[in-house]
């Protein structure tokens, strides 16, 4: 019989505003993965050295996140030494990616148990530090026609014909949700206070949610890649797309996802081993996926990702009860409900990156714990996670609940 | 040596002097390449010499860059079949080249460089080799690299010595655009070292040179940091990043040498300078080897050039010079022409029906001075001489002692015999008689001349202060003796000339009309106009295609289409602009920009445009996706074979016969794209037999009009070439 990935437990720290003021500025990245770790740990009295492995996603592996973070939080998180750490980068995939990896270990028999998460403390290691070709070796820009990301959002909105109140109207149903989600307790169980040095605590809950938000509130935000896009790159696009005439630029910091700090762990393992360590099963990881796609326009992925997981799942977009799919930008989840033809009702029902933000390496991870939560609230069977992914990919994971 | 001079004095200072023989610049060619190389040999191993002035003898002028010719003979891709031999023998070559630099400024005797003038492409690089730079404080020291705006690339150390002493960030515009920079701006940098008075940078060189026992150059120190860091520093990778966007909105990826250009500076960069500039001598082959390069210097540099030297003028006519002119018209044509000769030294006469109008044709060049003046670029002393030299005036009295009369007058065939009579009635015997035209037959204007054998036509293009080229047109009685004057008036104002025969729309009119047609059959399949305009511009027009009409005025062509329907009966084909330029003028009253609706919706400034929405009435767009490359390409070949199967038939038809001129003429007159080097090098580019077996397919797709005509099938079946 072949094995399962069944996930035993998900956490995830509160986000904290990306900024020096934000509260968990002063909580080094360290900190903040190892933090995770010891909720796992202490949450489910597991002997540590049933850990095979811990896959962490880490974008701008470098600095304080760099050298391998994940080794550096276990060993901080006083896990037993034995138990080994990695780092996987898949941009805004990454902690997607280190559960799917994790859970990947655990059904080829790699690993018993594994964790996986990740960590982004964009507060201390600014976004893009690390550099990479992708973005400087100019072959490759060419090769691309390379776009600021936040052209390629409102490449993607104008290809589908969206308006501005299009996007501030998902937007600000992102922000009720989220703040609805909040008062009703929804993230409670998967939410982890992150301490000071001191053990006070430094946050408990999401500090980018504005729950007040409003269409008429967002029409006052000026878009923030008219400028850069009108002076230079959307000329670059109107010749990967010569169907363009003229961009719009609708997105903005309120329709688009926030910078934050968070970090999330996700304990998965085989049957035997959850039984060994007197672990009750919440969920299965069933499958996931990854694709590659349109590089310039960068952010088309999901829908064509999930697509694939779902034909290798067998089983069709109305199978599922729910899906995550990150708020990288309004447009981005609203082609993806428009190409699968998914209810607003099933999508991002307590909000998304838009109202609460986005910890890069961090946000699939916690995504796995916010549909667990869900399927176990509503007793319902699937749900979907699904990230769109810089240099144009898509990643996604099926959970189901036991 | 020819080129060199070398004296060494008593402190052991060798002043090495650049002074090519018989040339008012120094440019680098493989001699004095050659000699120069025996220079360094001697440097190095002359214990004689404790170091190196190295400086020109030309005023105003230090080196002026390579000398392309000497490139052209081995740009391109070679001989098929033999590639690899080629390719082997470049690199060969080239590693000469860059060991010549490498050697002077690791001789480990200072290298001081003395700069008074014009500092360019293969001069800078050699600059950059030494170890200080002193320039004199005037106008005339100009530092920059051009290769990189002209599809070449710096392939003398410039893509690697440039960002190593002025950084990653400084060096893109001067690397990717051609960006100089004058003495001051170069000292700010860090390009030079020094500025002093003029005369004196060779006594500051030396005196250097002798102050400077040790002489290694930055990149060559031990722990040696690029100013402003790598690649990735992040200020650096975002230029990098925006400057290779700004290419490709720029040059819309058509110029190989831009994307080496920037391979070098980044990969070069990273490593030691001797990698570096290995990484920049592969990325320099690479781009020689392009058909582009081969075709941009060509028709860009070697044919202008060969064309202004003479080489189509009859032979056996003296050449005749032109101290007074005449222009009949003041209008914007007339007005340009007189601007141009005036600045040229020759006496204007400038004549229009009412005083005001001559006056207001004077204006125009008044204006022009006035901005050359404000920029700097002129005295007003200057200026004051130049405009005197124009005549206003309505009397025809005035034309009396012109060498040549140029008429411009509006394009109607009465008005134009009119003004020639009244002129021909001032004329010496051999005075020139040239009628400006676009569109009317020269040999029917003539029949107004009473010496139709003086009688020729030359279009002008307007605005003629910058526009280059002048279409010679040759009636059927022009004399050969006509036909050389007006090669010599049209060196005299320093313009280029090409030599077309007298048929409708001569050859550049005639070969642009079809940038027109193509998108309106494009147009009426349905193809979405946006997709229409933006492939046009990436094919390198300067002009979107539904832009232009709407610029030139869609009236017009309309006009001039239904007087060649008067004028050809049932001859006339059909065309898919006549069906839209009836639906846009005729039904719609669309005019263009003049009435602010055309192809497009223009705002009350006309500074906003968008696309007319009632377009969708000629078609409904089925075309509304262009992403594909298989697309694009196909569009854009349509766009550009349509122009160049046009152009080949005049060269076919006689209408033109040589094919620099063909090239020059379509590049100059109407802007077809310079990295094709013309539509003759664009099917030689893509070789003449895959040329028409392209047409076939497209013939064979899109209809009939694309099928070659037998002088290129047989070219190609004989492998024959047009250069």
């Amino acid at each position: 019989m072949t094995r399962k990935a069944f996930v035993y437990d998900a956490v995830r720290s509160p986000r904290g505003r990306g900024k020096p003021d934000g509260g968990l500025h002063s909580v080094t990245s360290v900190s903040l993965a190892a933090q995770m770790l010891e909720a796992v740990r202490d949450r489910n009295d597991l002997d540590t050295a049933l850990v095979d492995d811990v896959v962490f996603g880490c974008v701008d592996a470098v600095g304080e996140q760099g050298g391998v973070i994940t080794r550096t939080a276990v060993l901080r998180a006083g896990y037993d030494s034995g138990v080994a750490g990695v780092q996987v980068n898949r941009f805004c995939g990454s902690g997607l990616e280190a559960c799917s990896i994790a859970a990947a270990k655990v059904v080829s028999g790699e690993a018993e148990l594994a964790i996986g998460g990740g960590v982004a403390s964009m507060s201390r290691v600014p976004m893009g530090i690390e550099g990479g070709a992708i973005a400087t070796d100019p072959t490759s820009m060419f090769d691309n026609y390379t776009l600021p990301q936040g052209v390629a959002a409102d490449l993607l909105a104008t290809l589908d014909g969206r308006s501005r109140e299009d996007v501030d109207s998902y937007a600000a149903e992102s922000q009720r949700r989220a703040a609805n989600a909040w008062k009703d307790g929804r993230f409670a169980r998967s939410i982890v206070p992150v301490k000071d040095d001191v053990g006070m605590i430094a946050l408990d809950h999401d500090e980018h949610v504005r729950g007040d938000t409003t269409v008429e509130t967002l029409a006052k935000l000026k878009p923030s890649f008219a400028q850069i896009g009108e002076m230079l790159f959307d000329g670059v696009a109107r010749q990967r797309y010569p169907q363009i005439d003229r961009i719009s630029h609708i997105h903005h910091p309120g329709n688009s996802a926030g910078i934050v700090d968070g970090a999330a762990a996700v304990l998965i393992g085989s049957a035997e081993a959850g039984e060994r360590a007197g672990l009750k099963p919440r969920g299965i990881l069933r499958g996931a996926a990854s694709i590659g796609s349109e590089p310039a326009l960068m952010l088309s992925g999901p829908a064509a990702v999930v697509e694939k997981l779902l034909r290798a799942q067998r089983l069709a977009p109305s199978d599922i009860d729910i899906f995550e799919l990150n708020e990288a930008f309004a447009a981005v989840v609203l082609r993806m409900m428009s190409a699968l033809n998914i209810p607003h009702e099933k999508m991002n029902v307590n909000g998304g990156a838009i109202a609460m933000g986005h910890p890069l390496g961090a946000t699939g991870a916690m995504l796995v714990g916010t549909v667990l939560d869900e399927l176990e609230r509503t007793g319902k069977e699937f749900g979907v996670v699904a990230l769109c992914v810089g240099a144009g990919m898509g990643t996604a994971a099926l959970v189901q609940r036991v | 040596m020819n080129n060199w001079r070398v004296e060494v004095d008593g402190e052991g200072v060798a002043l090495v002097t650049f002074d090519m023989a018989g040339r008012k610049v120094n440019t680098l060619n493989a001699e004095v390449i050659s000699e120069f190389t025996s220079i360094v040999e001697r440097i190095r191993s002359d214990d004689a010499i404790k170091g190196v002035v190295i400086a020109s003898a030309k005023a105003g002028s230090f080196c002026a860059g390579g000398d392309l010719g000497d490139i052209e003979s081995f740009a391109g891709p070679g001989e098929p079949g033999k590639e690899a031999e080629t390719l082997a023998h470049d690199i060969e070559r080239m590693t000469k080249d860059l060991t010549l630099f490498r050697g002077l400024e690791t001789s480990g005797k200072p290298v001081a460089c003395a700069i008074e003038g014009t500092t360019l492409g293969g001069g800078a690089e050699l600059a950059m080799a030494c170890h200080y730079r002193v320039a004199a404080d005037n106008e005339h020291v100009v530092l920059g690299l051009p290769e990189g705006g002209l599809g070449l690339l710096p392939g003398g150390g410039g893509t690697q010595r440039l960002p190593r002493l002025v950084g990653i960030r400084e060096s893109l515009p001067i690397l990717l655009d051609g960006a100089t920079k004058t003495a001051a701006e170069a000292l700010a940098i860090g390009l030079i070292n020094e500025i002093v008075p003029t005369g004196q940078t060779v006594d500051r060189a030396r005196a250097w040179v002798l102050s400077s026992p040790e002489a290694v150059q930055p990149w060559d120190k031990p722990k040696f940091q690029v100013p402003g860091g790598g690649p990735y520093v992040q200020a650096n990778s975002e230029a990098i990043a925006m400057h290779t966007a700004l290419s490709r909105v720029k040059f819309y990826d058509n110029y190989p040498a831009q994307r080496h250009i920037l391979a070098a500076l980044y990969e070069g960069i990273q490593v030691p300078i001797d990698a570096g500039l290995r990484i920049e001598m592969h990325e320099f082959i690479k781009t020689v080897r392009t058909p582009q390069a081969l075709a941009m210097i060509r028709t860009l540099f070697l044919s202008p050039r060969e064309i202004k030297s003479g080489v189509n003028r009859p032979a056996g006519h003296p050449v005749r010079t032109f101290k007074k002119a005449a222009v009949l018209g003041a209008g914007l044509m007339g007005a340009g022409i007189a601007c141009v000769q005036a600045k040229m030294g020759i006496e204007t006469v400038l004549i229009d029906r009412t005083p005001e109008a001559a006056d207001r044709g004077k204006a125009y060049t008044a204006k022009y001075l006035g901005k050359q003046v404000s920029r700097g670029r002129m005295t007003q002393e200057k200026a004051d001489v130049i405009l005197a030299r124009i005549l206003p005036t309505t009397d025809y009295a005035d034309v009396q002692g012109s060498d040549i009369v140029i008429e411009a007058v509006f394009e109607d065939r009465d008005v134009k015999a009119d003004v020639t009579r009244l002129a021909e009635a001032q004329l010496g015997e051999d005075a020139i008689m040239a009628t400006n035209t676009s569109t009317l037959p020269i040999t029917g204007l003539a029949t107004a001349s009473v010496r139709p054998e003086n009688f020729i036509g030359l279009h002008f293009f307007s605005p003629v202060e910058r526009m280059d080229l002048v279409e010679i047109i040759r009636g059927e009685r022009t004399s050969d003796a006509a036909l050389a004057a007006a090669y010599d008036y049209i060196a005299a104002i320093r313009k280029t000339p090409i030599s077309v025969k007298d048929s409708r729309g001569f050859y550049t009119s005639r070969t642009i009309t079809r940038y027109l047609d193509e998108p309106c059959e494009m147009l009426i399949e349905g193809i979405a106009p946006t997709i229409i305009e933006n492939i046009g511009l990436m094919t390198g027009m300067p002009v979107g295609p539904l832009s232009l009409p709407d610029a030139i005025g869609l009236e017009l062509s309309y006009h001039v289409a239904a007087q060649t329907k008067r004028d050809l009966g049932d001859a006339y084909q059909e065309t898919a602009s006549d069906t839209v330029l009836d639906f846009l003028v005729a039904k719609h009253g669309r005019h263009g920009r003049r009435n602010g609706k055309g192809f497009y919706d223009y705002s009350d400034d006309g500074k906003v445009k968008t696309l007319w929405s009632g377009l969708s009435e000629l078609a409904e767009p089925v075309m509304t996706d262009a992403f594909s490359d298989d697309v694009k390409t196909e569009l854009k070949k349509r766009i550009l074979y349509r122009m160049t199967l046009e152009a080949a038939r005049c060269m076919e038809e006689g209408v033109i016969s040589d094919p620099r001129e063909a090239d020059v003429g379509a590049v100059l007159g109407f802007g077809f794209p310079r990295w094709t080097g013309g539509p003759i090098s664009l099917i030689e580019q893509v070789g003449v037999a895959k040329f028409v077996k392209e047409c076939d397919a497209l013939a064979d797709r899109h209809g009939e009009r694309f099928r070659p005509g037998q002088m290129l099938r047989t070219m190609a079946a004989d492998g024959r070439t047009f250069y």
